[in-house]
């Protein structure tokens, strides 16, 4: 179970305004049609951008971006681990917000996509930043939880038990899960609907 | 002091704590689809790893099947890649799987409380948000992505972050022609659609506790709509009526042990909470929504928001092409759809049944019902709701997902508006990038389908 351990990213950051962007703008239902996740990154946000000229996603000034800055709730609705990977595949590796629905940000760990979150004010100071000056490097340090931009440090929240995860590489949790399996084989045979009423 | 149902069943199922913090928690019950499974068991093979507990994992397939044709190959090759993937990988890892020739086949949501398969506090994992259903029974339940279908598969459990409980407590009485759909709505709207971020939501009160198990799958299904994770009804007599004879629940004597198992797994009357919400019953009306968010309902006599109220408010009203300030009464539509995981029972089919009896579909509207499940159509058409419906100028369908995401071919064409009875009127939701959706309960959607337009269904009395 070979796992990476992540700390440091650095990259360009990509702005995403938005409250409660959901995973069916993200990936829309029609990408999900098939048994492996490849080419997702080309249909990121499709419907959106076709909607929106503008869209960041096709301004080519973010084409390299890591890090995505978005607002409120990011990635509610369907559980779709497509949804992460697309954004993985396309180049992301961070996601900066005020908040994240929840099954959405246990997608990005499990796959190594660090989501950490971070007032309105700084939030919006930091779209504004990127807006301005799309080429200046974000640097995210999950151990010092900070992000460093343009000389500014700008502290972000992310629960320990993610920054742990993502800090000691077991953010792919099947190795560690499956670490003393008996545990897990005891469990069940306690369990009265496992083992028999 | 007492503890809650989610407690108890966290307790039970606990592994052990991670290095990371996490606990590792045993999943007693995973269902499995076509959408979310394959690039698991590739997973599974590329690390040279079996399915740990086969016997605790059942697949059934339902999002990206006709409705219609039925027959194999799949006219959409997609379709058919992704069934035949579910079927070869069940049979390789022994899996059992309620393919399109069974009767036990339908939507996850629909199959897993209908066959007793889901029961009182278990917990219960499927790739899919809206996992939260089986949650109606008494079980802590909750959708999960890809890679952790993988880790179920590899070791029946999964590493979890601890949840705080909310109890909503919905008191006194519903009135007629106001459904659970119209609970759960008004509830996502009071409280907002993140706001169950980091929540189970323990719903209870005496209107819950008057609910049939169908009603309380409903509310529990779009909990994830609230942003919460998991929700779910304390057991009850109404559950262990509704489980008893069913194929998978305990027979005989068993029955009664696990009843009285059951019952000790309910909330303790003391239990502590981290959050109360009193919602009174006889507030609701049937609601609509009229955004691009399950929050964005509004009651069914109201009038839809100002576009001046914030700035989503405005993308919601310039992506609907909706007027604020109008009354949402009247929005016309051009397809109704009754059915998905939030309300394809053969309850929810009666009440749309019941509205839709001798009337007609109005000419340019286009109506599908689409059972939930086997079962649910088999039951239907038993009691004649079949021939309800046709009469009526509603087409009835093949059991599966359908226009609730759109990955099989009945999707919404350009910007058409739907009266839908599922659970998200997300931008594009219905397979058109510009088509809208207005959720309701199934007897609006069947009173909408009638008029052409929004309508209260509380002013359309039977036709005697």
């Amino acid at each position: 179970m070979s796992t990476r351990e992540i700390d440091r990213i650095e990259g360009a950051g990509i702005p995403l305004r938005g409250d409660n962007i959901d995973t069916d703008r993200i990936i829309p239902a029609r990408f999900l049609k098939a048994i492996t996740f490849e080419g997702l990154g080309g249909h990121v946000f499709e419907d959106d951008r076709a909607a929106r000229p503008d869209h960041p996603f096709s301004n080519p000034a973010y084409a390299g971006a890591r890090l995505l800055l978005v607002n409120d709730n990011f990635g509610s609705g369907s559980s779709r681990e497509h949804a992460p990977q697309a954004l993985k595949r396309w180049g992301i590796d961070a996601c900066v917000g005020e908040s994240f629905a929840e099954i959405f940000r246990g997608n990005a760990l499990a796959i190594g996509l660090a989501c950490v979150t971070a007032p309105p004010d700084a939030i919006d100071g930091l779209m504004t930043l990127v807006e301005g000056a799309p080429a200046t490097p974000l640097v995210l340090s999950l151990a010092e939880r900070v992000i460093e931009a343009d000389g500014r440090r700008v502290a972000v929240a992310v629960e320990d038990q993610v920054r742990d995860a993502l800090l000691s590489g077991t953010w792919d949790a099947t190795g560690l899960l499956l670490d003393d399996f008996d545990i897990v084989r005891g469990v069940a045979s306690r369990v009265p609907y496992v083992r028999g009423f | 002091m007492g503890k809650t149902l989610l407690q108890k069943v966290w307790d039970l199922h606990a592994v052990r704590p991670l290095s990371t913090g996490q606990t590792q928690l045993f999943v007693g019950l995973h269902l499995i689809h076509e959408v979310t499974t394959p690039q698991a068991f590739d997973m599974l093979r590329a690390r040279d790893i079996g399915v740990a507990f086969p016997d605790r994992t059942f697949a059934t397939t339902d999002h990206i099947i006709p409705t219609l044709d039925r027959g194999r190959p799949f006219a959409d090759p997609l379709a058919e890649a992704m069934l035949s993937a579910l079927e070869r990988n069940c049979r390789e890892f022994g899996i059992p799987l309620w393919n399109l020739d069974s009767e036990r086949q339908g939507i996850v949501h629909v199959i897993g409380p209908e066959l007793g398969l889901t029961q009182p506090g278990m917990t219960i994992a499927c790739g899919d948000s809206h996992t939260s259903t089986h949650g109606a029974l008494g079980a802590v339940a909750f959708g999960i992505g890809t890679s952790q279908v993988r880790d179920v598969l590899a070791s029946q459990s999964l590493a979890m972050s601890p949840l705080k409980v909310r109890r909503i407590a919905v008191d006194g009485r519903l009135a007629a022609g106001v459904f659970a759909k119209d609970v759960v709505l008004e509830i996502i709207h009071r409280l907002g659609v993140k706001g169950g971020v980091g929540y189970a939501y323990e719903y209870g009160g005496s209107a819950v506790d008057a609910m049939s198990i169908d009603e309380r799958l409903t509310v529990c299904n779009m909990s994830i709509e609230g942003g919460a994770r998991v929700g779910y009804v304390n057991p009850d007599q109404t559950t262990f009526d509704y489980l008893r004879g069913r194929p998978f629940a305990p027979p005989g004597a068993a029955f009664d042990r696990a009843v009285s198992w059951w019952r000790s797994m309910a909330s303790d009357p003391g239990a502590g909470y981290d959050d109360v919400v009193e919602i009174d019953a006889a507030d609701i009306e049937p609601r609509v929504t009229w955004g691009i968010n399950p929050g964005q309902s509004v009651g069914v006599t109201g009038r839809i928001p100002s576009a001046g109220a914030d700035v989503g408010t405005a993308e919601a009203l310039a992506f609907m092409g909706l007027a604020g300030g109008e009354p949402v009464r009247g929005t016309k539509i051009d397809v109704a759809f009754v059915g998905s995981c939030t309300n394809s029972r053969l309850s929810d089919l009666r009440e749309a049944a019941r509205i839709a009896e001798g009337r007609r579909v109005a000419r340019h509207v286009k109506a599908l019902v689409v059972p939930g499940s086997q079962a649910v159509r088999t039951a239907a058409e038993a009691e004649g709701l079949d021939q309800v419906f046709r009469e009526a100028g509603f087409e009835w369908r093949g059991a599966g997902c359908s226009m609730c995401l759109a990955m099989n071919p009945d999707r919404l064409e350009g910007r058409q508006v739907c009266a839908s009875s599922s659970n998200r009127n997300f931008k594009g939701r219905q397979g058109s990038p510009t088509g809208r959706t207005l959720l309701m309960s199934p007897a609006m959607v069947a009173a909408a389908a009638l008029a052409g337009e929004v309508t209260d269904v509380r002013t359309m009395a039977p036709v005697p």
